[in-house]
C-alpha cells in the first residue's frame, strides 16, 4: 500500500485499497461510521442513510461512495450526527419498538446506535402501524413491528442460503415490507431453517428463535458491555444468542 | 378460456421472461381484473422467479390489484389543478350516489372510487380513470350518467366514445411542433451522416435533456456509444422515458398522440448513434389508451422500412417495443425506470454505475425524454448549428410547456428558450396571477415579483409543467397537495424519504386543521434540510421544495393558520374521538369535545 492511498476522515488519515468504499476503509481502520443496513459480507444496500457523511463538502452514503486519495470526509460532526439522530427517530416512530420487552435488547444495532447518538426521545408522533406477527414457522418467529427495511435477510437468504425466502416489495410508508416466499405469505410454508444465515442476520428483533428467550440476561449482552463505536473491529456475532 | 389458459397465453406471448413481469401482470390483470395469490404463484412458477419477488413487484405499483377490486374501478386524478376544477366535490357526489366510502369496494363488489396521482389531463380536468381508461372533463351531468352506466353494469368499452376524447390543445407552435419533416427524412439524414457525424451535430446543437435535469444529450449518447456491452450477449439500448408523472406535465401525451413518428424517429436516430438495435418506450400506465395507436404507428413504420432490418437500405437494424408502467411516479427516474423495465419494483439504483454504462439488462443504455428524442430529429434534418441558433446561449432550441390552472387557454405552448414567465401568462390568458409552479411539485414556485424570469436551463429549468395560480388560490393548499403527492409516491427505499414525506404530509395536515404552531414550521425546515441531503434519489431530495418555496414566498398563507404564535399541543382531543363518532354514526354537538384552548 502506498502512502498516497489515504483520505481524511474527521481529520484522521485513513488508508484504503482501490475500490474500497469509505465505510470499508473506516471499518478496516477501526473507525466507527454509524450504519444499520450495511454488512461487511454483502454489497451495500444504501437504504438506511445513517452512514451519510460529507465528502469534499457533499452529502453521500459512505457505504456506496468509493474512497479517493486526498478526499476530505466529515463523519462525526454535530451536523451529521444531528441528521442521523433524526433518521433514527424516523425509524423508531415508523415501527413499533418496545425495547424493554424486546428479546433483542442489548444485542440490537438500532438500539445501540440510538444510544451512541444520544437519541433521548422519538421526537415525532408515533405511527403505530399495524404489522402482524408471523408465528407459523416451528422454530422461528417473525415480529415485523421492529423491521427497519434493511434487506439484510433478503440478501443473506439469496446469496448465502440460495433460498430467496424473503423479498422486499410494495411501495412507500404503508406498502413497503418483506414479502415471504409462499402463497400464504407465511414463513411456515417456506423452506426457511434455523441453520440459514438469514435466520441470524437481522440487526433488530424481527427474526427470533422460538423457545429461547433471554438466555443471556439483559445487562450482559453485547452492547451492554461496550458501546457500538468501540466494537468496530469485533467480528459480528450472529450465532443464536 | 379459463383463467389458467388466459395466464398461460399471456406468459407465452411474453416468452416466460421474468424481466417482462410488469407487462405480464398488466396483461393478465386487464383480463382477470385482479392478481390473485394463485395467479401470482402460477406466474412465479412459469417465469422461474421466487414468488416473493413476483408479489413484491405486484405490490409496488398502484395500478396492480392484489386484492379483488370492484368491477368498476374509478380513480379521480388528484393534482392541484383537478382540485381547482372541483374534483373533490364531484368525487364526493359520486360516492354519495353510489353509497360508497372512498377507497372501499362496494358490498356487492361492483365499484370502488378513489383518488390517484395526476393523470396528465390537467388542461382538461377534472379527469378520471375508469378501469384505467382516461376520461377528461368530468361534470356533474356526466357524473350522473356515469353512475347510471355503472349501476346498469354497462361495460366501459360501450360507454359514450366522446367521453374518452382527449384533446391536444396545442396553442403555440415553434420549431418542433411546427416541423415540416416527412417520415424518414430525419432518420435518413442521420444515417447519411453516420453515427460519429450525427453525434457531432447533436453536440453542436447543444441539445440538453428535456426531462428537467438538462444533461447534455450529446455527452450521454457518446458515453453510451463508448461503453462496451457486457457478458455473452452484449448490446446497447435506447429507452424513451414517457413516464411523464410530474404533476402538471402533459406535453409527452401530446407528442405521443400527434407526433409519434417524430418520437420513434428520434429513438431510431439515437439507436444509430449509440449502436443499439433495440429501443424501448416506457409509457406511463395512465396513458394506456395510447398503446394501440402507438402500436399502429410502429407497424406503419415497419411497413415503410423505417423500422426492422436494413432500414432505408443503409444496413441499420432497429426496432421498438412499448412497455407500460403501472402507476408509479418514481419510475420517471431513469434507473428506477430500468428496474421497472426488468420486471422489478421501480427502485432507483445506486449510482454510479450510470445507465450509460450499466443500464437495461446491465447493458449500456441511453434513457432520453420523449421531447429530447423528438428534438433530435430537427438536428438530424437541419443540423446542429441551425438548432443552436434558436433559444439562448446555454439553452438551445425550444421547450414545450404544459400550461394549466387559472388561465383562459390551458394547453401546450412551444417557445424558444428564454421566454419570460410573464409572456407565457399573457399568451395563455392568465390574469391576477399570484404564482406559477414551474416544473411541477419537484420544481420551483415562482411568485409575481419573479415573472420576468426566463424559461431556460440557466434560470428556470423545467420539465414543462406550468401551473398557474391566481390571487384567489391558497398557496398553502397547493403545497399541501404536493406534500400528499410525494408521501404517496415515495418508493420507501430510503429512510429520509419514506418516513420524511409522511412526516411532512402529517405536519401540513396538522397546520391545515388549525393545530399548527411556529414549532411545526421549524420542523418543516428541518425535514427539508435532512431530506434534501440524505435521500437516495431526486424524489426525496426535491420532495420538500414546494413547502420550502411557499414558506419563503407565501409565509402568511401558513401563519394565518397557526393558532398561537408560541405553543400548541399536538394532541387533539376532538380528533381522538373521530373513530368513536364513526362507529356510532354520531356527529352531533355532544359527540365533540372542545380543546382547552378553544374552550
Amino acid at each position: 500500500m502506498t502512502t498516497d492511498l489515504t483520505f481524511q476522515l474527521d481529520g484522521e488519515d485513513i488508508a484504503f485499497t482501490p475500490g474500497q468504499t469509505i465505510m470499508q476503509a473506516a471499518k478496516a481502520a477501526g473507525v466507527y461510521i454509524p450504519h444499520l443496513c450495511w454488512h461487511p459480507d454483502f454489497a451495500p444496500h444504501g437504504s438506511c442513510k445513517l452512514c451519510t457523511v460529507k465528502a469534499n463538502g457533499r452529502f453521500a452514503s459512505s457505504c456506496t461512495l468509493e474512497a479517493q486519495a486526498g478526499m476530505s470526509v466529515e463523519n462525526r460532526s454535530g451536523e451529521l450526527d444531528d441528521k442521523r439522530r433524526t433518521l433514527l427517530q424516523m425509524l423508531f416512530v415508523e415501527g413499533n419498538h418496545f425495547c424493554p420487552s424486546c428479546e433483542k435488547s442489548g444485542n440490537c444495532t438500532l438500539q445501540a446506535t440510538a444510544y451512541e447518538l444520544k437519541m433521548m426521545s422519538p421526537h415525532f408522533d408515533m405511527f403505530y402501524p399495524d404489522r402482524p406477527v408471523d408465528a407459523s414457522h416451528p422454530d422461528i418467529l417473525l415480529d415485523f413491528n421492529r423491521c427497519i427495511m434493511c434487506s439484510l435477510c433478503v440478501t443473506a437468504s439469496r446469496e448465502v442460503d440460495g433460498k430467496n425466502v424473503f423479498a422486499m416489495g410494495g411501495r412507500g410508508i404503508l406498502g413497503r415490507r418483506i414479502h415471504i416466499n409462499s402463497e400464504s405469505g407465511k414463513l411456515g410454508d417456506t423452506d426457511f431453517a434455523l441453520t440459514d444465515r438469514a435466520a441470524h442476520i437481522c440487526p433488530v428483533g424481527v427474526i427470533l428463535e422460538k423457545r429461547k428467550g433471554f438466555a443471556v440476561p439483559i445487562g450482559e449482552r453485547r452492547y451492554d458491555k461496550a458501546p457500538i463505536n468501540e466494537q468496530v473491529k469485533e467480528p459480528l456475532k450472529e450465532a443464536a444468542p | 378460456m379459463s383463467d389458467t389458459q388466459i395466464i398461460d397465453t399471456v406468459l407465452a406471448r411474453n416468452r416466460h421472461d421474468g424481466t417482462r413481469l410488469v407487462q405480464i401482470l398488466r396483461e393478465i390483470q386487464e383480463q382477470l381484473s385482479w392478481l390473485s395469490p394463485a395467479t401470482l404463484t402460477h406466474i412465479a412458477d412459469r417465469i422461474g422467479w421466487p414468488r416473493a419477488q413476483v408479489s413484491g413487484t405486484a405490490a409496488f405499483y398502484s395500478f396492480f390489484h392484489t386484492r379483488q377490486r370492484g368491477k368498476y374501478c374509478v380513480l379521480w386524478s388528484d393534482n392541484i389543478t383537478d382540485r381547482m376544477l372541483g374534483n373533490a366535490d364531484l368525487m364526493d357526489a359520486m360516492c354519495k350516489k353510489l353509497w360508497l366510502e372512498p377507497g372501499r369496494v362496494s358490498e356487492d363488489g361492483l365499484v370502488s372510487v378513489n383518488t390517484t396521482s395526476c393523470t396528465g389531463l390537467c388542461d382538461q380536468g377534472p379527469a378520471v380513470l375508469v378501469n384505467y381508461r382516461a376520461i377528461p372533463r368530468m361534470t356533474q351531468a356526466r357524473l350522473g350518467e356515469m353512475v347510471g352506466l355503472i349501476r346498469e353494469q354497462k361495460p366501459v368499452s360501450e360507454w359514450p366514445a366522446e367521453w374518452f376524447a382527449v384533446e391536444d390543445n396545442i396553442r403555440r407552435k415553434d420549431i418542433l411542433l411546427g416541423h415540416e419533416l416527412k417520415n424518414g427524412q430525419a432518420l435518413n439524414a442521420a444515417l447519411e451522416r453516420g453515427p460519429q457525424a450525427m453525434l457531432a451535430e447533436v453536440k453542436a446543437g447543444r441539445l440538453r435533456g428535456r426531462g428537467g435535469a438538462g444533461f447534455s444529450t450529446g455527452l450521454k449518447w457518446e458515453a453510451c456509444r463508448k461503453a462496451a456491452g457486457h457478458g455473452p450477449n452484449p448490446a446497447h439500448y435506447v429507452v424513451c422515458n414517457a413516464d411523464e408523472g410530474e404533476p402538471g406535465t402533459f406535453k409527452d401525451r401530446v407528442l405521443l398522440t400527434s407526433y409519434a413518428d417524430l418520437v420513434f424517429e428520434g429513438m431510431s436516430i439515437a439507436g444509430s448513434v449509440v449502436g443499439a438495435k433495440k429501443g424501448l418506450l416506457y409509457l406511463r400506465g395512465e396513458y394506456r389508451y395510447l398503446l394501440e395507436p402507438l402500436e399502429s404507428v410502429l407497424a406503419a413504420r415497419r411497413s415503410a422500412g423505417l423500422l426492422g432490418t436494413n432500414i432505408l437500405g443503409k444496413g441499420f437494424d432497429f426496432d421498438i417495443e412499448i412497455h407500460l408502467g403501472a402507476g408509479a411516479y418514481v419510475c420517471g427516474e431513469e434507473s428506477a425506470l430500468i428496474e421497472s423495465l426488468e420486471g422489478k419494483p421501480g427502485r432507483p439504483r445506486i449510482r454510479p454505475p450510470f445507465p450509460v454504462t450499466r443500464g437495461y439488462l446491465e447493458q449500456p443504455t441511453t434513457v432520453n425524454n420523449v421531447e429530447t428524442l423528438a428534438a433530435s430529429c430537427l438536428i438530424a434534418a437541419q443540423g446542429g448549428a441551425w438548432y443552436a441558433a434558436h433559444g439562448t446561449e446555454k439553452s438551445a432550441g425550444s421547450k414545450l410547456l404544459s400550461v394549466s390552472g387559472d388561465c383562459e387557454r390551458p394547453g401546450i405552448y412551444e417557445y424558444a428558450y428564454g421566454v419570460t414567465v410573464r409572456q407565457v401568462l399573457e399568451d395563455c390568458g392568465a390574469t391576477d396571477c399570484q404564482a406559477v409552479q414551474v416544473s411541477g411539485p419537484s420544481g420551483i414556485c415562482v411568485s409575481a415579483d419573479e415573472f420576468n424570469r426566463r424559461i431556460a436551463f440557466e434560470d428556470l429549468a423545467t420539465a414543462g409543467a406550468f401551473m398557474v395560480f391566481d390571487e384567489t388560490r391558497d398557496m398553502f393548499e397547493v403545497a399541501r397537495n404536493f406534500a400528499q403527492f410525494f408521501a404517496h409516491e415515495s418508493c420507501g427505499f430510503c429512510t429520509p424519504c419514506r418516513v420524511g414525506t409522511t412526516l411532512v404530509r402529517n405536519l401540513m395536515d396538522k397546520i391545515a386543521r388549525g393545530h399548527g404552531s411556529p414549532y411545526d414550521i421549524n420542523e418543516l425546515f428541518k425535514l427539508h434540510r435532512l431530506m434534501q441531503g440524505a435521500s437516495h434519489c431526486g424524489l426525496g431530495n426535491s420532495a420538500c421544495n414546494p413547502v420550502f418555496d411557499t414558506l419563503n414566498k407565501f409565509r402568511p398563507a401558513y401563519e394565518r393558520r397557526l393558532k398561537s404564535l408560541d405553543y400548541e399541543p399536538a394532541f387533539d382531543l376532538d380528533a381522538a374521538l373521530s373513530q368513536a363518532r364513526q362507529m356510532t354514526g354520531r356527529d352531533d354537538a355532544g359527540a365533540h369535545l372542545s380543546n382547552e384552548a378553544e374552550a
